[in-house]
């Protein structure tokens, strides 16, 4: 607080640097927007234009139901890539999130168990529709904001533990959220959530605000959910602002915290990181995120919510898209998320029907069965030769690619001439100096001597503590002087 | 209170009886020619513990301590491998509680307040193994260093002056963290804690894993950072390195305080070197 400093301003470098960094930072976002608009063009006004052959190789390859849960599973995957990866929580049970959120948006966006009355806000659907009906945008936030509720209940008794715990608890966690769905349709008489069927007859995305405007904006932003273009611009939209969001929280304090958090918890609260709260706010922001998917997932996607889709191998697959694209690292996780989703939708069966045309071995059927058996060989190898992840976090790549040096090296010629010092003392002081030197690792001084004659009733603590100097000069002076003779150049 | 009864520590010729004054506490004193209340005259208390008992479940790793640090000094605390030392820095800047006694500082008690805003209070510690973050760069390191203040002239002047202390940082201010070395990562935890802009700075074994001419450089700085104003509190096993900065040192042995003294005079007795400087 009080510290006088001599010392002129700094006027030299920042923290921050400028100049080719700069346009490098744009881009990734550029180019994802460039690939957003230009699938969306591909489907809309591409395609149709195109001869069959191409068109037919396109939509089976990259069918617009593909790309939409590639956005939809990218959404999820940067959600627990703000857990996972930024705050190194692991946490097995993400698939929690994206439940609640898928049945968020079925309370809120259908009429579910006979519902009789109507509730509409700002949506397409008929006025005389029974049900509740909210729209897509708002429900989003409601979804992100439950989600995050539920991320800090979860988080304020779990987050104390560590590392395996913390998985193994998370994990469990994941498992109940599911099987309170299962058995939702009898909760104290209450059929909160349908049970095994769960609900069905989710309202679309497209009964969003463009249909409110739809006078003068293009065709397909303005009809319904059935068009799967117009979801690749919002679903598009949606992945963005998570992106945004996470590379914006990443540069800010909560983001150094976070990242300090997964380097060294200790450390990070030494430097006066409030670790609870941290965590939790990793844990509320990656729910929020999940439940977004949530929501995108059941409102976008299938229309419908049970039980069986929640299972751990969704959490297990988010994990991967997080694990093999990079952990941390925004763009990869996308990538990730893309990659898998697509292997996992449509991928494998198109690489299996495609094998067939060539051997005929039947692959379309089988190949997509296996889908963690592939998915699984993949990470193995990822992790045998990219451990990293495809696009890796600088700093994971600068550690994992750097050979750490050792301790006199890098120093450079003055250590290595303290160095050559020691050893030459070592050298010479024979016996008594190999143990100290063996000592001097772990205590420099009060290696051995001390602690051995510990053992002894009356040893010299007894002697020092008595009288000071006194009793001391007769029995304790002369070994002492000794012993420091000896290994004093080793040990100073 | 702070009398170590039964222990083996317990010396054939006894120890000072239950009456001695406060400040005393039954350990033996160097101080026997110096008059009591000179050590901080003019000065003020910066931290204080006071019959401190820190205990790992059943296991006490700290006994009775009663240590002072003045304003402007550089105290050390030493003794060997698990004599509590460690467990007193991390005592004092909240990540451990202690069982009975009380963390004083500047007139405050502060023991039962959470270990990060001990950091706000001014309380800055270089852990024992330097505990940087490996995976970031130098420049990171110092930020996070920062983490508490929001003054970014402060901040950025302070960054100075720890580069001017070592300027090996600055020569390696975007490389990462864990590729450096032993004695260049030590720097960089000192200058991170500095960047907390503290009033009190913890160093817990400083010199550990270090060559001599490192250890050297360090102790240097130490004394440096004192003469701006820093007042240090330096845990260590290389006893004569730290004496001989030091200006009142507190002896720990298994836990309870065994002598305390100014360094000057602990460095010239014979009983010390005996014990603590020999080997």
């Amino acid at each position: 607080m009080t510290t006088t400093l001599q010392r002129p301003p700094a006027t030299g470098r920042g923290p921050r640097r400028s100049g080719p960094g700069a346009v490098a930072r744009f881009r990734w976002p550029a180019g994802y927007v460039v690939v957003i608009v230009l699938l969306f063009l591909l489907y809309q006004s591409i395609l149709p234009t195109l001869v069959t052959p191409v068109a037919n190789g396109i939509a089976s390859w990259l069918p617009v139901a593909t790309i939409n849960e590639c956005l939809m599973w990218a959404i999820m995957a940067l959600g627990l890539n703000v857990v996972v990866g930024y705050a190194g929580l692991l946490d097995l049970g993400y698939v929690a999130f994206w439940a609640l959120g898928g049945y968020t948006a079925g309370w809120l966006m259908a009429a579910p168990f006979n519902w009789t009355w109507n509730v509409h806000l700002a949506t397409a659907v008929p006025g005389d529709y029974p049900g509740t009906h909210i729209n897509f945008w708002f429900v989003i936030i409601i979804a992100g904001v439950l989600c995050a509720i539920l991320g800090i209940i979860i988080g304020a008794p779990t987050l104390r533990l560590r590392g395996d715990y913390l998985a193994l608890v998370t994990l469990g966690f994941g498992e109940v959220i599911t099987q309170f769905f299962r058995n939702s349709n009898n909760i104290a008489g209450l059929n909160v959530a349908g049970g095994d069927g769960g609900i069905s007859s989710i309202d679309g995305i497209g009964t969003g605000p463009f249909h409110v405007v739809d006078k003068s904006v293009p065709q397909a932003l303005s009809i319904d959910s059935t068009s799967n273009t117009y979801k690749i611009l919002v679903l598009g939209l949606l992945v963005g602002v998570c992106i945004f969001v996470s590379l914006r929280i990443r540069e800010g304090r909560l983001g150094r915290a976070w990242l300090a958090i997964r380097e060294d918890e200790l450390a990070a609260s030494m430097m006066g990181v409030p670790l609870v709260r941290a965590k939790l706010s990793a844990y509320a922001v990656g729910a929020f995120f999940g439940g977004i998917g949530g929501v995108a997932n059941a409102s976008g996607i299938t229309g419908a919510v049970s039980p069986s889709g929640f299972d751990f191998g969704k959490s297990v697959l988010v994990l991967l898209m997080v694990v093999l694209g990079g952990m941390g690292n925004v763009w990869g996780v996308t990538i990730g998320a893309f990659l898998l989703a697509w292997l996992n939708g449509n991928g494998l069966k198109q690489i299996g029907v495609q094998l067939d045309s060539w051997f005929g071995w039947g692959a379309e059927t089988w190949l997509p069965r296996y889908n963690f058996v592939i998915l699984g060989l993949l990470l193995v190898l990822m992790m045998l030769f990219r451990r990293e992840g495809l696009i890796p976090e600088k700093r994971t790549k600068a550690l994992l690619r750097t050979p750490n040096r050792t301790e006199m090296e890098s120093v450079g010629a003055d250590i290595t001439e303290a160095e050559a010092e020691s050893e030459a003392a070592e050298a010479n002081s024979g016996d008594d100096a190999a143990i100290a030197s063996a000592a001097r690792d772990v205590s420099p001084v009060l290696g051995q001597a001390p602690s051995a004659r510990d053992d002894g009733a009356d040893g010299p603590d007894g002697v020092v503590r008595a009288d000071g100097a006194g009793t001391s000069d007769g029995t304790g002076a002369d070994p002492a002087a000794r012993r420091r003779d000896e290994t004093g150049d080793v040990s100073r | 209170m702070s009398h170590p009864i039964g222990t083996s520590a317990d010396g054939p010729s006894g120890t000072a009886g239950p009456g001695v004054p406060a400040g005393d506490s039954g350990t033996a004193t160097l101080t026997a020619p110096q008059p009591a209340g000179e050590r901080g005259a003019g000065r003020e208390v910066i931290l204080e513990l006071k019959d401190l008992n820190v205990s790992y479940g059943n296991i006490a790793a700290v006994k009775d301590l009663n240590l002072t640090v003045y304003e402007g000094e550089i105290v050390t605390l030493i003794g060997s491998n698990g004599a509590g030392k460690s467990t007193t820095l991390r005592t004092i800047s909240g990540l451990l509680k202690p069982r009975s006694g009380d963390v004083v500082f500047k007139g405050r008690r502060i023991n039962g307040i959470p270990g990060h805003d001990v950091v706000k209070l001014g309380i800055c510690q270089s852990p024992e193994g330097r505990k940087i973050f490996q995976r970031m760069t130098v420049s990171e390191n110092l930020d996070l260093g920062a983490f508490v203040r929001k003054d970014a002239d402060g901040i950025a002047r302070d960054r100075e002056r720890v580069l001017e202390l070592f300027p090996r940082l600055r020569e390696r201010i975007d490389q990462k963290a864990g590729t450096m070395s032993g004695g260049e990562q030590q720097m960089l935890a000192v200058a991170r804690a500095l960047l907390g802009n503290p009033s009190l700075l913890l160093l817990d074994e400083p010199s550990m894993g270090l060559a001599p001419v490192l250890v050297d450089l360090i102790f240097e700085t130490i004394e440096t950072i004192r003469s701006q104003g820093t007042t240090v509190l330096l845990v260590e096993q290389n006893a004569l390195a730290a004496l001989e900065i030091a200006d009142y040192a507190y002896v720990l042995e298994s836990g309870h305080l065994n002598m305390q003294g100014p360094a000057a005079q602990m460095l010239a007795d014979d009983s010390v070197a005996a014990a603590y400087l020999g080997g």
